[in-house]
């Protein structure tokens, strides 16, 4: 009988460290299934942050290391470097890359880094405990804003794709949404065309993810998927923001 | 035999690097340095290598992590502020056991201090500037050819011990002229050589994912950590027998000795010749390696010895480590300079010759 269905090879058999209803398994999931049918597992080097991912290298089957706090662009910079041949990634949320990792993400968008970064942005940071981050939304409660976000103490919250949009550098930058069958669905299509044109080395590629925090919101895993939808989206519209010619025949 | 040529020293620093094996370099424009990432952007490209400028000290650091991770034979420098960023990844290079080749041609600080000479950046250095339970040999050359044959040695070190070594330069090393002769070439690491050389670096793991390498510091159990640490300082124990290094001159039977490393040696060595021509005999010892301290040079000390000085460009810092070494046997002073002022070899000579008055019994 033909398979409908099979566990990707692109995740290690171990369970994750990843809250109820968090969407790190889903994001997790897409880029090493998208690997796998690439036939890239093998030739993968990743960079995991620091954040509730950081030990992303237990659950993604493919070479990893661990960076320092927003450093991941630099250190796949430099990876990229020793192998020009191979397939490479940095997996960042959003306090990392958005907060202490500006330089670094900034920077290598605008060198035209060949790899591939996945942006995961649930608006707080999630593993020390639900502060705001860069990415909080207006009104939002976190535990260092806790009668919710305000523009006159915080600022406004940082849409990173429309940011790296003005470098020439990332020639592709889309932000997609894990929060219905549909998006996700969506979303793998943006990962698997983010690693196409990573493999004919045209520049920076960048996919970010609109993502849950069931825990840090204070939401069920299920009203937490409504939240992307009714709050995240108006604020962080979906769509490829960059795309180069050549990739629309890809 | 290499070629003898007059060089500038972060000319010669650099091409000593590339010459040693580094194919990889990062790094950041900071006076007295930058002559370094010039003469590696002109040079090592040519050369089959690769130069990146990074948008900081940070990310140079950082993307030297990476590098070193996936297996290429990495140089970095910096100068004091520059160096201090880097710490955050030199802890992170020590914990992942990733080999790093570091050069800090040092200059005043505290703060942005100034772009002359330093050596205030030793404790920084020996005792660890990043944070946790971590070593970083270190060599404090006193001349552009030691300077040249230290960093030509540093990438095997460096990959031996998988573990950051660093060149402690400072400003006027790298900024000072001396023939020196150039070693051989020795050949880059290929791609596809290096799972075989470094069967712990990133790389793809291919057709076999039992293969499968992660590069990391995390370790989240406190008793896998402190296994871990543990582990470390046991390379770090056969390192303090094995890379200590040290010159020592006269200490044997001297009136005063005098510690000193980097230009202060030099400097220091003229002084000696002073006070022999007013009589007084003065030892000297040179640190080659300033972690591991050659704490056993002070045993040499004989018994005519009344006073030891440390002399440096500094508000005294290796005169802690001296302190170790004397014991309690000998009085340890300090004569310094800092902020980029650098003493004459009579001046040394005279504050010597008066700290050792203040000893004699008439």
């Amino acid at each position: 009988m033909k398979p409908v269905f099979t566990y990707t090879k692109g995740m290690c058999r171990v369970d994750t460290s990843y809250c109820p209803g968090c969407t790190h398994g889903i994001a997790h999931r897409l880029v090493t299934e998208t690997l796998d049918e690439l036939g890239k597992l093998g030739d993968a080097i990743g960079v995991a942050p620091i954040g509730c991912s950081v030990q992303a290298h237990k659950f993604m089957n493919v070479d990893m290391c661990e960076s320092a706090h927003g450093r991941a662009p630099a250190v796949a910079s430099g990876i990229r470097r020793v192998h020009p041949d191979k397939t490479v990634f940095t997996y960042q949320g959003d306090g990392d890359l958005a907060s202490i990792g500006t330089a670094e993400i900034i920077h290598a968008a605008a060198r035209g880094e060949k790899f591939t970064t996945f942006f995961i942005n649930n608006c707080i940071y999630g593993m020390t405990g639900g502060q705001m981050a860069p990415t909080t939304l207006i009104g939002q409660r976190s535990t260092t804003s806790q009668e919710g976000r305000t523009v006159a103490q915080a600022g406004s919250p940082i849409r990173v794709c429309e940011l790296l949009s003005s470098l020439d550098g990332a020639v592709y930058v889309e932000r997609v949404a894990l929060d219905s069958p549909a998006h996700i669905r969506a979303a793998k299509k943006a990962v698997r065309r983010a690693l196409e044109i990573q493999e004919k080395r045209l520049g920076f590629t960048f996919v970010e993810f609109l993502s849950t925090c069931p825990t840090n919101w204070g939401l069920t895993p299920a009203d937490a998927m409504k939240w992307v939808g009714s709050n995240m989206i108006p604020y962080y519209p979906l769509g490829v923001f960059r795309e180069p010619e050549v990739s629309k025949a890809v | 035999m290499g070629e003898k040529v007059l060089m500038k020293g972060n000319e010669a620093f650099a091409e000593a690097a590339i010459r040693g094996g580094c194919r990889f370099y990062f790094g950041y424009p900071i006076t007295p340095q930058s002559e370094i990432p010039e003469y590696i952007s002109r040079e090592l490209p040519k050369r089959g290598g690769t130069f990146l400028q990074a948008e900081s000290e940070l990310g140079a650091i950082n993307m030297a992590y990476g590098a070193s991770a996936a297996g290429g034979s990495v140089f970095i420098s910096s100068s004091s502020p520059g160096i201090a960023l880097m710490q955050e990844g030199m802890s992170f290079l020590c914990s992942a056991e990733a080999p790093l080749v570091a050069l800090n041609v040092s200059r005043g600080g505290p703060g942005i201090g100034g772009i002359q000479p330093g050596q205030a950046d030793y404790f920084q250095a020996t005792r660890g500037g990043g944070n946790g339970d971590y070593r970083i040999p270190v060599f404090a050359p006193s001349g552009i050819q030691e300077a040249v044959d230290l960093i030509y040695n540093a990438a095997p070190l460096a990959e031996k011990w998988r573990n950051p070594v660093m060149i402690f330069a400072d400003g006027i090393l790298g900024q000072m002229m001396e023939p020196v002769t150039l070693p051989e070439q020795r050949p880059f690491d290929e791609p596809q050589g290096i799972r075989a050389r470094k069967p712990w670096a990133i790389t793809g793991y291919g057709d076999d994912d039992s293969r499968k390498n992660v590069v990391k510091s995390l370790r989240m159990q406190p008793d896998d950590l402190e296994a871990h640490v543990e582990k470390l300082f046991e390379k770090y124990a056969r390192a303090e027998r094995e890379l200590v290094a040290a010159e020592s001159v006269g200490v044997e039977d001297a009136d005063i000795v005098l510690v000193a490393f980097g230009t202060v040696a030099r400097i220091a060595k003229e002084a000696v010749e002073i006070l022999a021509e007013r009589g007084i005999s003065a030892g000297l010892i040179r640190p080659v390696s300033l972690w591991p301290f050659p704490y056993g040079e002070f045993d040499k000390i004989g018994p005519r010895t009344k006073v030891v000085i440390s002399a440096e460009l500094s508000m005294g810092q290796m005169i802690e480590d001296v302190r170790i070494g004397v014991g309690k046997r000998l009085p340890v002073r300090l004569i310094h300079r800092t902020g980029g002022m650098i003493p004459t070899s009579l001046e040394l000579a005279d504050r010597a010759e008066a700290i050792f008055k203040e000893y004699i019994r008439t």
